[in-house]
């Protein structure tokens, strides 16, 4: 397909939810500028190429690959060795493929626990015979193939060599646009750089007002009507701004509802539940140690809350095995 | 026996694969379409804060993840046991029209559309949108990139982002819109719906005055009568946000209409060892395998099975639509599957035209968007209309408002038998022993699934839309002896 000067750009998606793919559609009428100047050679949600077509490129014919989602199945995991092989750069696009996201809240559970919900407890299933997806099965007319399931989400960089990490749930069309324009311009940063977003966090682009917080109680946020003016962290709402890295133009917040953390860690932190939790301690108003530790005890579900995007990536990485 | 494998069909998320297996004869005998992913959703909701279900499930899909924003949002409304004030329902409905507009412009324009416009025999590099746009001018691809991006501007004006929005809050919405807001929303209404005229128009034009288009919509190929399914109003028309759940025979009588908490009466659903996805079906009528008719559980969820369903469209424009189409295929039930691509349209038409009543309602601004739930959260059932199909949230949470259980039944899924029929049956129509088999004849099996729009691909809303096949045929000893290819 590229005989020519243009770039040569692959796209892939893993583990997950195709919203990367709308990131991009969101460039509008620039992808007709992307068109211009790139040509696509890998997008399997759009253009003419297989898994064979790109086993049989070069290695490092593509210019450089956006790979979106985590490493959950064996297909995930073939597939970002195969593209790392044969791109001179690959980016890490997307909060799955950096961090896990939300599909790496699935390292709470195990493969086993997972299908034995699945298939055998969830209420709409009716499965007298206890059939349970297999890897390869017999049917009367041949076999059929299914990838392996893992026991555990990883992001791509715990799997292959990143050089560049695009973080959000997804990456907002500004700062996606941003990164492809560095790209044609040969203008990005060294390797193992996060580009597509601020080296400040959340909170420095939240319109709310921001003062010394005291919290004496956390909220949930549908307990109470926050004042949307003000910060809603200083109202007990726990809200993951000052734990994470600024760049989606803190969209959330203007609809009045708190960051859940979809950038990931800002600049220099490495384990963005780690600063969050302690982000919360800093601000709670309490005379004595049990009363602070009630304050922050009553919290539920804090590794939902502190972990929502990045379980994978974090110091954590998953939920003890019994056996892997 | 030889088996002919369509890896990838990359219209389902890189994930998806057609295995058809050819007898001695060199017909097709059986058509598996296996879904080779899993992520385990409803193990990892358990424990988690129900309310952050409406943030975390919408991750299912990034293509409709506004549809999981609100199956999730009702399901904790019920949890909670808290009904939303008029205006917050009325915001979300608004929010979710937009929706539909955006959702069906991309299909009938990018993913589907293509295959009519240019033709299924057409030069597979003219098969596609860029195709459409030298067929039928640039000023209407411009048309559809501004129709579509304005009505993703409403979704991200009201949930706080386009992809992944977050308004939706057990008892209503976190924000109410002031008379600015509504004045933009009301503007691109009118916009939408000249938008939604101005395509049913060339699907007339350019569909139906072909009659080598409308003979193959009326082709055994492409008829399947099964039950149907699809969400009602009081008055038993088409809606995408509220109501109860109908269901229709293949002879279009009334089965069973059901409110959301009354599903696991109505729905169960099959496991099989070859594919991660599961079987939805018809509990009472029971799984008699991929078969369609009376006597089998199989039903279809999809723009057409709505219509369907019901006895007309709530607005005007949309009625009137309605009406010609059962008028010129011959009364209800519509059994033939490319009609979809028809009622697609007049849902997106029906969507615009409820955005300008729900812009114009005088309740829209009032700034009371938000009850506070005072009851203890036990459990609760919240369903919508995904542009694919029903979407059913079901959570079961302990006193403190902690995930239990949570069971989704997602649009596409819904669809997943009535999709292997198809294909399969369309299958067996194009490939036939002793004919050579050609690029056409594969666009056509394609034709079989790619008007499910099924989720999995939707993000295919996009770019070019032509999808690469490669058929491998195998002999009885599994020994490769021929590989046909296209776009490769």
């Amino acid at each position: 397909m590229a005989d020519n000067q243009k770039l040569k750009l692959a796209l892939y998606w893993a583990a997950s939810c195709g919203g990367c793919e709308i990131a991009i559609v969101e460039l509008r009428e620039k992808i007709l500028v992307v068109d211009q100047v790139a040509d696509i050679v890998f997008w399997p949600v759009a253009v003419d190429t297989k898994y064979k077509d790109v086993e049989a490129m070069p290695d490092q014919y593509i210019d450089v690959c956006l790979f979106n989602g985590a490493i959950r199945t064996s297909e995930n995991e073939n597939l970002a060795h195969l593209l790392r092989k044969k791109s001179k750069v690959l980016v890490a696009f997307g909060s799955c493929a950096c961090e896990g996201c939300i599909p790496g809240l699935a390292n709470l559970n195990d493969r086993q626990s997972i299908f034995d919900y699945v298939y055998l407890e969830s209420p709409s299933v009716d499965n007298p015979n206890k059939v349970i997806p297999q890897p390869t099965y017999q049917m009367p007319e041949g076999e059929i193939h299914i990838p392996k399931f893992y026991n555990t989400v990883k992001t791509l960089a715990q799997i292959e060599d990143v050089d560049y990490f695009v973080p959000g749930c997804p990456p907002q069309a500004p700062q996606v646009w941003s990164v492809i324009e560095a790209i044609v311009a040969g203008n990005l940063p060294p390797k193992g750089s996060v580009v597509g977003a601020n080296e400040k966090t959340v909170c420095d682009e939240c319109k709310h007002d921001r003062k010394e917080k005291a919290i004496r109680k956390f909220y949930r946020y549908h307990e109470i009507i926050a004042d949307s003016t003000k910060c809603l962290f200083d109202q007990g709402i726990i809200c993951a701004g000052p734990a994470t890295r600024g760049g989606c133009g803190s969209l959330c917040t203007t609809v009045d509802v708190p960051c859940r953390g979809c950038y990931g860690p800002p600049p220099h932190i490495v384990d963005q539940g780690a600063a969050l939790l302690s982000a919360v301690a800093s601000v709670v108003d309490a005379d004595t140690e049990e009363e602070a530790a009630r304050i922050v005890g009553e919290i539920p579900d804090p590794i939902g809350t502190f972990y929502r995007f990045g379980l994978p990536n974090s110091l954590l990485h998953r939920a003890r095995l019994v056996k892997e | 026996m030889r088996k002919i494998t369509i890896d990838p069909v990359t219209r389902l998320e890189g994930h998806g694969r057609i295995d058809l297996f050819l007898n001695d004869a060199g017909d097709v005998a059986n058509a598996y379409m296996v879904i080779p992913e899993l992520r385990g959703f409803e193990k990892f909701a358990q424990g988690r804060r129900v309310e952050e279900l409406t943030d975390i499930t919408p991750r299912i899909c990034g293509v409709c993840p506004e549809a999981h924003h609100l199956a999730s949002t009702k399901a904790c409304d019920a949890v909670y046991h808290v009904d939303p004030p008029p205006t917050a329902k009325k915001l979300r409905e608004l929010f979710y029209s937009a929706f539909f507009v955006a959702d069906h412009t991309v299909h009938f324009y990018i993913l589907g559309g293509p295959d009519f416009v240019m033709g299924p025999d057409a030069p597979v590099a003219d098969r596609n949108i860029l195709g459409v746009i030298h067929k039928v001018g640039v000023e209407v691809g411009t048309r559809v990139i501004t129709a579509r991006g304005k009505a993703m501007d409403i979704i991200g004006m009201l949930g706080g982002r386009k992809i992944h929005p977050t308004f939706g809050i057990p008892g209503g919405v976190s924000k109410a819109i002031n008379e600015e807001e509504r004045q933009k929303i009301e503007a691109t209404a009118g916009e939408e719906i000249e938008f939604g005229l101005f395509s049913l128009q060339l699907f007339k034009d350019i569909v139906l005055g072909n009659k080598e288009y409308l003979d193959m919509i009326l082709s055994d190929a492409f008829t399947m009568p099964t039950y149907y399914m699809g969400m009602v109003d009081a008055n038993n028309k088409v809606n995408f946000y509220d109501g109860k759940i109908r269901v229709v025979d293949p002879d279009g009588k009334e089965f069973v209409k059901y409110s959301p908490n009354e599903y696991l009466d109505v729905i169960a659903e099959r496991v099989e060892p070859w594919t991660y996805l599961k079987f939805p079906y018809l509990k009472k009528v029971g799984w008699k395998g991929l078969e369609t008719g009376k006597d089998s559980g199989v039903y279809q969820a999809t723009p057409l099975s709505r219509l369907n369903v019901a006895d007309g469209m709530a607005t005007p424009k949309a009625q009137a639509e309605y009406e010609e189409m059962y008028k010129t295929l011959g009364g209800k039930p519509v059994h033939h599957l490319l009609a979809t691509y028809w009622a697609r349209l007049i849902e997106l038409l029906y969507g615009a035209e409820r955005l300008l009543e729900l812009s114009t309602d005088p309740e829209i601004t009032n700034p009371h968007v938000r009850n506070l739930p005072t009851e203890k959260p036990t459990e609760g059932v919240g369903i919508v209309e995904a542009p694919r199909g029903t979407l059913t949230h079901h959570y079961v949470t302990d006193e403190k408002g902690i995930v239990l259980k949570a069971n989704l039944i997602v649009g596409t899924t819904n669809n997943y038998a009535p999709i292997s029929i198809a294909v399969k049956k369309a299958a067996q129509a194009v490939i036939q022993k002793g004919k050579d088999i050609t690029e056409g004849m594969l666009n056509r099996v394609e034709m079989a699934f790619r008007l499910y729009d099924p989720c999995f691909g939707c993000a295919t809303h996009t770019l070019p839309g032509k999808m690469p096949l490669e058929v491998r045929i195998y002999d009885t000893n599994g020994n490769l002896k021929d590989v046909l290819k296209r776009n490769l």
